[in-house]
């Protein structure tokens, strides 16, 4: 059950990964997997649902460019927004997370990921990177105003056979599915949507209707008497 | 249902010839292509407004008034004019004077502009656009329907007895449409005086502009003005003809892949699946431009983007030629087929003025003599009477 009392929790992997296998890839569906397994001890069936930004690549850059959202990243975005929780995992070039991934976050309105509980999940080919995913992907989205969970996963070559690397996998995927079933997102949409800026059509279409009772508005309406 | 053009003074590099064009030739071919849309048998011509290169539209009244006194029929607008940048004393004054002079052949796209370095160059800060758009326009409403303003406003020095001259023809202000891709607020100030509102229908998907048109559409009901699908509403698009499709898409390719704001992006394919770009034959364009009214309701004007990313003159009028003998005729006869009978066609000033003044001769103002001021007294003008305060 999800937060709303039916139907199954909605997990969204977002992953910039390039290689096939991806290491990145296989940190993201590590930690999916384990989300959905601890979910459905406590009664939650999970739907995972993948995006590889590597297939959206083209529809990203040109969205960066001109406006367009293509049809593959629209459908990526309407995962984002029914998303119940996330998982977010890149790869780490030249000491920042990848451009691929940064530019795909870049290009969603501002309002899309507002209180949804994020894993952030990093690969790189040395420990020196260890600090990308705390120094920049959490602020990133906490720009977003995303909820990322406390754990933060890096992975560097040394780390893939390593238990303890497992547990802490196991510590991320159980703060975010604490963050699932309280339906922390949700409420905070149902409730309290209205306190945090947007823009017509922003959060995928899904904004709530035209508030009428602004100074704005009133002024538009010849600056007299308020809007009904 | 009006048809027309509408331009952004653009100034690009031909990717063809590989030549630019000097601002003088681009400003008389636009004179030419202004001729060329009345000859091809349409009814607008609109020009934007911009204060930097690569653009040549920095005073659309002058360039505008040329254009309406070398034509007849045409009805000559902006798209949009800055309501933010621009004193709201001196639009009115300016455009008021382009109504006397192309004899009421003149209507206004409002709009606030999306060049940040242009507000500081005037004197305004963007971050306050929206709130100087929408004081501006409630100020410029009361100076082309008041003879003698007080006024008082947060952006704008206040007057007091201020008279703006010269009156609107027949003391009838031009139509305005108010242009908006994004804005609530501005579809409601359109909704709210009973204005047009335009949707320049060029960069996004129509989704976007669909949920804004059914807001204006649902406040102008609100207010009063006549139901929803009496609304007026405007759209652009953009075209490029050929008499055979793959000639179309062939010659128009090159421009395309390096037009400002959408070229090195998306492929052509994909801009003409997702947006109402429509390259290829009459009949293909035709058919796209129909699906407009699908989605929008029945609209009042349809305005055409067709000498931007470099392409030369010749190959403009080229196009227009096409569009006025191949498309326009065809869109008017099926558009108003289709059509509701209940939903009016654009405002224009020919029936502004009946529906002001019915059979009655329109008012022409007279100042009075040697007043001196427009602080005393109770009007600048010889007919005092109350019947035209119709603020």
């Amino acid at each position: 059950m999800n937060a709303n009392g039916s139907g199954p929790l909605s997990l969204v992997v977002v992953t910039a990964g390039t290689g096939d296998p991806s290491s990145t890839r296989m940190l993201a569906d590590r930690t999916a997997q384990r989300v959905s397994g601890l979910a459905g001890r406590r009664g939650h069936e999970v739907r995972v649902r993948v995006v590889d930004l590597r297939r959206l690549a083209t529809e990203i850059t040109t969205a960066l460019v001109s406006q367009l959202t293509g049809p593959n990243l629209q459908d990526a975005i309407a995962a984002l927004a029914g998303a119940d929780g996330i998982v977010a995992a890149t790869p780490v070039y030249k000491a920042g997370a990848s451009g691929l991934f940064t530019s795909f976050f870049q290009v969603l309105d501002n309002d899309l990921l507002i209180a949804k509980p994020v894993v952030l999940t990093a690969t790189a080919g040395t420990a020196r990177h260890a600090l990308v995913v705390d120094d920049q992907l959490r602020s990133l989205f906490a720009y977003l105003r995303a909820a990322a969970v406390p754990t933060s996963l890096f992975a560097a070559p040394e780390d893939w056979a390593d238990p303890a690397f497992d547990k802490r996998i196991e510590r991320a995927a159980f703060e975010l599915v604490l963050f699932m079933e309280s339906g922390f997102a949700r409420q905070i949409k149902d409730e309290s949507w209205h306190s945090y800026q947007h823009e017509f059509g922003s959060a995928g279409g899904t904004e709530t209707g035209i508030d009428l009772d602004t100074d704005l508005m009133r002024l538009a309406a010849g600056g007299g008497e308020p809007a009904k | 249902m009006q048809f027309g053009v509408f331009s952004v003074s653009d100034i690009t590099r031909d990717p063809v010839s590989g030549r630019t064009p000097s601002e003088a030739e681009r400003i008389d071919a636009i004179v030419r292509i202004a001729q060329k849309t009345e000859e091809a048998g349409l009814d607008v011509f609109a020009i934007g407004e911009h204060h930097n290169p690569p653009f040549f539209s920095s005073s659309p009244t002058t360039l505008l008034s040329f254009i309406a006194a070398r034509t007849e029929k045409l009805i000559v607008t902006t798209s949009t004019t800055l309501i933010t940048t621009n004193d709201p004393v001196r639009i009115a004054e300016e455009y008021a004077m382009l109504q006397h002079l192309s004899k009421g052949r003149t209507d206004l796209m409002l709009g606030r502009g999306n060049t940040a370095p242009v507000y500081p160059w005037f004197g305004q800060d963007i971050r306050q656009g929206l709130p100087l758009a929408l004081e501006n326009y409630n100020l410029l409403h009361r100076l082309w329907r008041e003879d003698v303003v007080d006024w008082e406003g947060r952006f704008r020095t206040p007057l007091q007895g201020f008279t703006s001259i010269p009156r609107p023809l027949d003391d009838v202000p031009p139509f305005v449409w108010h242009g908006s891709i994004r804005t609530p607020e501005i579809a409601e100030q359109a909704a709210y005086y009973g204005d047009g509102f335009f949707a320049n229908n060029i960069f996004w998907p129509k989704e976007h502009y669909m949920r804004l048109i059914q807001f204006y559409r649902q406040r102008y009901a609100h207010y009063g003005h006549g139901t929803e699908k009496q609304a007026i509403v405007g759209l652009g698009g953009q075209a490029y003809l050929a008499r055979r499709s793959q000639d179309a898409v062939r010659e128009f390719r090159p421009y395309f892949d390096e037009a400002p704001v959408y070229g090195h992006g998306p492929s052509m394919e994909d801009f003409m699946k997702m947006t109402p770009l429509s390259v290829g034959s009459p009949q293909e364009v035709i058919d796209k431009t129909l699906t407009f009214r699908e989605h929008f309701g029945d609209y009042q004007r349809q305005l055409f983007l067709m000498d931007h990313a470099g392409l030369p003159l010749k190959t403009v009028l080229n196009q227009l030629d096409l569009l006025g003998e191949e498309v326009v005729p065809t869109l008017r006869r099926e558009l108003a087929a289709k059509r509701d009978p209940e939903v009016p066609d654009a405002p224009t000033h020919a029936t502004l003025v009946t529906a002001k003044y019915g059979d009655r001769a329109p008012r022409q103002p007279r100042p009075n003599a040697n007043r001196g001021d427009n602080v005393t007294g109770s009007s600048p003008y010889q007919d005092t009477d109350t019947k035209d305060a119709n603020a």
